[in-house]
């Protein structure tokens, strides 16, 4: 089998290179990271005429060579690094045709890396509209190479593409610009002391801050016969090479490129007038994210109830077919049940990311960004960060991938440390349930205390996202050069392939990667709530059957049965049932009853003496001044897992044998501290609502935090700063209150 | 005069800068003496702006602008 030929993809951002990319590789495509960082690296296969392969290499967009970010970096290092694997055979530069000026700064710098080099200009639909005519025949004479016209979005042009890279080898790789006229005296001096080497590649290593190639740097400065120039004097240079390109493409461009204003149609300024008014752009943005919202709350808790009930039904499944013992156990409640916890997040991600591409798509989240970013300055954010920010309202996990937009390291890392602290759905149930058990009934100004309260809660989490990141800002010692600079694409009508890769790739980023982690955290949380060292866990069966025989069943388990009979009773009797066969029926349901509240007491004890549980008990005294029990501590350490368990661990603990809330609240309004209190009250409530509000109880973010930032220092570092300030603000809460 | 004074409806001719300081970014996007900028939009806050540099269409703060110096070519009645 002959060697693929290695082809990079090149490009503005913005010049539509990533659905040149779709429709080259279609979906044998394979997205992953770069080693060592966090920049996304899109390579696919691409079938050629003759029976070739092309290995399509789609790199990050770039407006030069001159870099400013991590991404940046990374198409200079591949480009100069020949040994690389990836090094391209040919390089196709994507280019838009109304930006056509500007494009070929970046196609100038690539051809003089003597790189055979393809110019794609594409959008070629647009040109009519916008009154431009080419020649193609000339503007491939003056530039050297070979021109394909495209239009991904009427899907013309792209066989061409294919064509000339199968006969790559009939492009020119000779430079266009004579690069040493940038400084002619420079540039000679550098030709006597480096004779062998190319000049365009060591100005290049030289002027740009990448840390790729230390040793190649090196050499230039430790040449003791060549003085290297100052910061100040390389840049004026840089500008230097910028105007030189940009005389040689004027005039490449006079002659071959013609734009008749009068023709040309924009309709941009005027979606421009509406979309970032100063008052309708910022009602049409909130209606956007009110859609974005209702979308990942509303419309995914379908899918999401589904994915739910179908594995809770495998793991009942599992349990009742196979033979028990500790493989069937690991399986249903450990395995399966750790994967329904990767899988239940798939419909919120596919949201998010299917709203996030199709705002991106039509070029409307430039737009945000500029309406926002006044708003985020004083918290060291811009306004990149607005929309990662918001989305954490609904799950911090989709909303940690989608900070892959800021391309400053130090903004991006600041959004993805602080979004845990807003508000996600996981967090409801608790506040819900909690709120119904001490904040008293009652209104204030028409809203009631219950509702203040949770809008309360909303809040204070969001703030403390915003506090925490002028905190950071301060602290985080990033250099970052980067300025604020966004471009304002034009409008357009989203291609569906293009959103649709999009989702796919974001789901499988997300199954794959932080899967992996959630699943081992979730079966190491299954081993510890299921097993136990002592004694009483092991005999759990039967000592909780001797002290059923000696005492009865509890209190609550006698409730329980006699409130359900009585409620069938009722039932029965308003149905007109004969009063013999009601009381045969009871007669089985009675049974029945007792039976399932002998499991529930059974599963309650186990959980109380396993390692949880013991873990738990020795936690108490630290809990204790937050004025919970060993019984919440329990349900603190499980809900680590994710926030919403905590109330299925109370239901589990309680042997509450429902996952009903009604039933559940009562159990906690009954639970009783020593001197007979309610356990649950105003200042053990609030504490804990609190300590939801800030502490880092999802194992689910902090993988995706693993993963977006590449170690596991920054997650670590998450979970301890949260876990010990929820801790202190749930402190202070209690003792104030209490 | 500079990118960040203009009003609605003006343009003007970026003038030859020696000092070097702008980001060179800003080059490459078009921002070299005898090029034009037309201010297109102010954002709600005043802060950052919506420009027309020599047909690259761009927000930047204003503090960026504040550093490219222009002379106004064109006037027309404020929208």
């Amino acid at each position: 089998m002959s060697k693929n030929i290695n082809v990079a993809l090149i490009g503005n951002p913005n010049t539509g290179k990533t659905s040149v990319f779709n429709q080259l590789t279609g979906l044998k495509q394979k997205v992953g990271n770069y080693p060592g960082i966090t920049v996304e690296k899109k390579e696919g296969i691409c079938k050629l005429p003759r029976g070739v392969k092309a290995h399509i290499l789609d790199l990050p967009g770039t407006y030069s060579l001159n870099t400013t970010s991590l991404d940046e970096s990374l198409v200079v290092e591949l480009l100069l690094n020949k040994n690389d694997k990836d090094y391209p055979d040919v390089a196709v530069v994507i280019s838009d045709v109304e930006n056509l000026k500007r494009n070929l700064l970046l196609f100038t710098q690539i051809k003089d890396l003597k790189i055979p080099s393809i110019l794609v200009i594409n959008m070629a639909d647009r040109m009519d509209r916008k009154g431009i005519s080419l020649d193609v025949e000339a503007m491939e004479k003056k530039l050297d190479t070979k021109i394909a016209l495209v239009s991904t979005r009427k899907n013309t042009g792209i066989d061409r593409i294919k064509e000339l890279i199968a006969d790559y080898k009939s492009i020119s790789s000779k430079p266009i610009l004579d690069t040493s006229r940038i400084s002619p005296e420079y540039f000679e001096r550098l030709k006597s002391t480096f004779p062998q080497e190319d000049l365009y590649k060591l100005w290049l290593v030289i002027t740009q801050d990448v840390n790729f190639m230390p040793i190649e740097k090196k050499r230039i400065q430790d040449a003791t016969d060549f003085s290297t120039k100052s910061k100040d004097e390389l840049k004026k240079l840089q500008h230097k090479e910028t105007v030189l390109r940009y005389q040689l493409i004027n005039n490449i461009l006079k002659e071959t490129y013609k734009v008749d204003f009068m023709a040309a149609k924009g309709l941009r300024a005027s979606l421009d007038k509406i979309l970032t008014h100063k008052v309708f752009g910022y009602l049409i943005f909130f209606a956007i994210l009110l859609l974005i919202f209702q979308a990942i709350f509303e419309w995914s808790s379908y899918p999401m109830d589904f994915i739910d009930e179908n594995f809770a039904l495998a793991a009942e499944w599992i349990k009742n077919t196979l033979p028990p013992g500790v493989f069937t156990d690991l399986l249903a409640e450990g395995i399966v049940a750790g994967i329904g916890g990767i899988v239940i997040f798939i419909p919120q991600i596919a949201f998010l990311f299917l709203f996030i591409s199709l705002l991106e798509e039509s070029g409307y989240m430039s737009r945000v960004v500029f309406l926002m970013d006044r708003l985020m300055r004083p918290f060291g954010l811009s306004g990149k960060s607005v929309v990662p920010l918001i989305s954490g309202n609904a799950c911090a996990i989709p909303a940690i991938m989608a900070t892959r937009t800021i391309e400053n390291w130090k903004e991006r890392l600041i959004t993805i440390l602080v979004t845990p602290f807003t508000t996600c759905s996981a967090r409801l149930p608790v506040y819900l349930i909690l709120i119904a058990l001490v904040i008293p009934e009652g209104s204030f100004l028409g809203l009631s205390f219950q509702a203040l309260t949770l809008m309360l809660l909303y809040l204070i989490g969001f703030g403390m996202a915003l506090l925490s990141a002028m905190v950071l800002n301060k602290i985080l010692k990033i250099k970052s050069r980067a300025i604020f600079m966004i471009e304002m694409p034009t409008y357009r009508l989203p291609l569906l392939k293009n959103v649709g890769y999009t989702v796919i790739e974001k789901t499988k980023s997300f199954v794959l990667g932080a899967g992996k982690i959630i699943l081992a955290i979730s079966i190491v949380l299954w081993f510890l709530g299921s097993n136990g060292y002592s004694d009483d866990f092991q005999n759990a069966e039967s000592i909780v059957a001797e002290r059923i025989e000696n005492e009865g069943l509890s209190t609550y388990s006698k409730n329980y049965v006699q409130n359900n009979i009585d409620a069938y009773r009722t039932n029965a009797e308003a149905k007109g049932m004969a009063a013999g066969a009601i009381q045969d029926s009871i007669q089985m349901l009675r049974e029945e009853l007792s039976e399932r509240a002998v499991a529930q007491e059974i599963a309650s004890y186990k959980l109380e003496h396993s390692y949880i549980g013991q873990a738990g008990k020795a936690f108490e005294p630290l809990v204790e001044p937050l004025g919970y029990d060993w019984k919440i501590g329990i349900a603190v350490l499980t809900s680590f897992a994710a926030r919403e368990v905590f109330v299925g661990t109370l239901a589990t603990i309680y042997s509450v044998g429902s996952d009903e809330e009604e039933t559940i609240q009562n159990r906690m309004a009954a639970e009783l501290d020593e001197d007979g209190e309610p356990l649950f009250n105003l200042a053990s409530g609030i504490s804990l609502m609190l300590f939801y509000a800030f502490a880092m109880q999802c194992m689910s973010t902090l993988a995706i935090v693993k993963r977006e930032t590449n170690s596991w220092k920054w997650p670590m570092i998450q979970l301890g700063f949260m876990s010990v300030f929820a801790y202190i603000m749930a402190l202070m809460a209690y003792q104030i209150l209490s | 005069m500079t990118v960040a004074d203009l009003q609605y409806g003006q343009k003007g001719i970026i003038k030859d800068f020696t000092e070097h300081i702008l980001p060179i970014k800003l080059l490459e996007l078009g921002c070299l003496p005898g090029n034009s900028v037309e201010l297109l939009q102010i954002a709600p806050l005043n802060d950052p702006i919506y420009i027309n540099l020599s047909g690259s269409h761009l927000a930047i703060r204003r503090s960026l602008a504040a550093l490219i110096e222009l002379e106004i070519i064109e006037e027309t009645q404020a929208k």
